[in-house]
């Protein structure tokens, strides 16, 4: 049970439209989950209910047994969440950005580990400039580069981590998703390319929208 | 837990200090107000005298009214506040680190100019302390209020002004209470009895507003 993620009859509605219905899997540690279908389908809306960031209109998601929107900080502190949004401020430089980021999610990270976070993610010699010179690549790099840092979270939700990321960079990211899941981490992530990342358990939901 | 509320008050103050216009606007707000007011009512030393401690309570008022719509907006804007939503410390803490450190770049720089404007209406020196405790020990408490009413607005149209209409009524036993401080010490009753009033409220609403800004910053993002 424990580091096992579930959802259990979920049932969202946005706007008038029930974007999924009945919706239930389970994630245990070391599987990967893929989230697929078209846009407007409901794969941040799910993410973000899979977070307990929102509240679906029926059903509930477990990590341990327990509901996350009771579990609250217990369960944050297991979760490393990079959503759409890359989270960088503009008049922070990229390692400070990454900096707060990893003190926020509880990750202990000092000077050093997050140049190599940085360097790992390819923006090694770019730390110390602000994040609004940085191209929008770049900054999902920056936003990524808490990957790197964030293996002792067991579960990483992750909404379309690959945009407007170039190849070298979707490889970068694959491998570090392809370690957590191998170091035992479960992993849930949306994309639209076709990603190829080496895991045991890999399993595929696609939402059908309408 | 204390190096993550550490880490946003020195994040919000890095981010003031590499955008300092901010700060300005509203200090020089609260100058050019408070400075309109003797122009407006004329020269009378006695009246201004007696007008002091209420024009510097509505001017700073208003400067942190102008300041508040700044304090969750840009964090939600960019993300950064869902991460602060699933972070490993409880969101009321973040809160209250992020009211403090928009005090400490908002509503300071109003106490500890009040004294030199106070000269403008030739307040007496003996009631300068009085009004600038005041303004210290208020100014948190209109940060604090006005974090709840920022946090209910947030992301919605018109925000400013509902804003607007949604905090200052809250705002009234503080101004009562925060000039009412000096009108009492200059009418020989002594301000004690107000700042401590003032210094209660403070801590009956800094235990309880990170919380309910929490909440609704919860209400908000769904």
């Amino acid at each position: 049970m424990e580091n096992t993620l579930e959802a259990i009859q979920l049932h969202c509605v946005r706007g008038e439209r029930a974007l999924f219905e009945g919706l239930s899997f389970s994630l245990k540690g070391g599987e990967l989950l893929r989230i697929g279908g078209p846009n407007g389908s409901g794969k941040t809306s799910l993410l973000r209910i899979a977070c307990g960031l929102i509240e679906p209109n029926s059903g509930e998601v477990r990590w341990g047994g327990e509901n996350v929107r009771r579990l609250k900080e217990e369960f944050w502190v297991r979760l490393l969440y990079i959503g759409h949004a890359n989270a960088l401020k503009d008049d922070l430089t990229a390692a400070e950005n990454l900096g707060v980021a990893c003190t926020l999610a509880g990750i202990v990270a000092d000077g050093r580990r997050i140049v190599s976070a940085l360097g790992r993610l390819g923006l090694g010699g770019r730390e110390n400039l602000p994040a609004r010179v940085l191209s929008q690549g770049q900054r999902r790099r920056v936003a990524l580069a808490r990957l790197a840092l964030g293996e002792d979270a067991p579960l990483w939700v992750l909404d379309e981590p690959f945009t407007a990321l170039d190849a070298a960079a979707i490889k970068d990211v694959q491998e570090l998703i392809g370690g957590h899941v191998s170091r035992g981490g479960g992993v849930i992530y949306t994309t639209h390319l076709e990603a190829s990342i080496t895991a045991a358990v890999s399993r595929r939901i696609d939402l059908a929208g309408n | 837990m204390l190096a993550a509320l550490r880490c946003v008050i020195a994040r919000d103050l890095r981010l003031a200090a590499r955008r300092s216009s901010d700060v300005l606007t509203v200090v020089l707000f609260f100058v050019i107000v408070v400075s309109l007011f003797p122009l407006g009512i004329g020269p009378e030393p006695q009246l201004l005298r007696t007008v002091a401690p209420g024009v510097l309570w509505v001017a700073a008022l208003l400067a942190s009214m102008l300041a508040l719509g700044r304090v969750f907006a840009a964090d939600h804007a960019d993300g950064t506040l869902e991460q602060m939503m699933l972070g490993a410390t409880p969101l009321g803490l973040v809160v209250a680190a992020k009211v403090f450190a928009h005090w400490l770049i908002s509503g300071l720089p109003l106490v500890l100019i009040s004294p030199v404007l106070a000269l403008q209406f030739d307040v007496p020196r003996e009631l300068l302390g009085v009004v600038v405790l005041s303004l210290a020990l208020g100014t948190p408490v209109l940060s604090l209020i006005g974090a709840i009413g920022a946090a209910l607005t947030l992301g919605l149209r018109g925000a400013g002004a509902l804003l607007s209409l949604l905090v200052l009524p809250l705002y009234v036993p503080v101004l009562i209470i925060g000039a009412g401080a000096a009108e009492a010490a200059a009418s020989g009753l002594g301000g004690n009895a107000q700042l401590l009033l003032l210094g209660a409220l403070l801590i009956f609403v800094g235990a309880f507003a990170p919380w309910a800004a929490a909440v609704a910053l919860r209400i908000s993002v769904e």
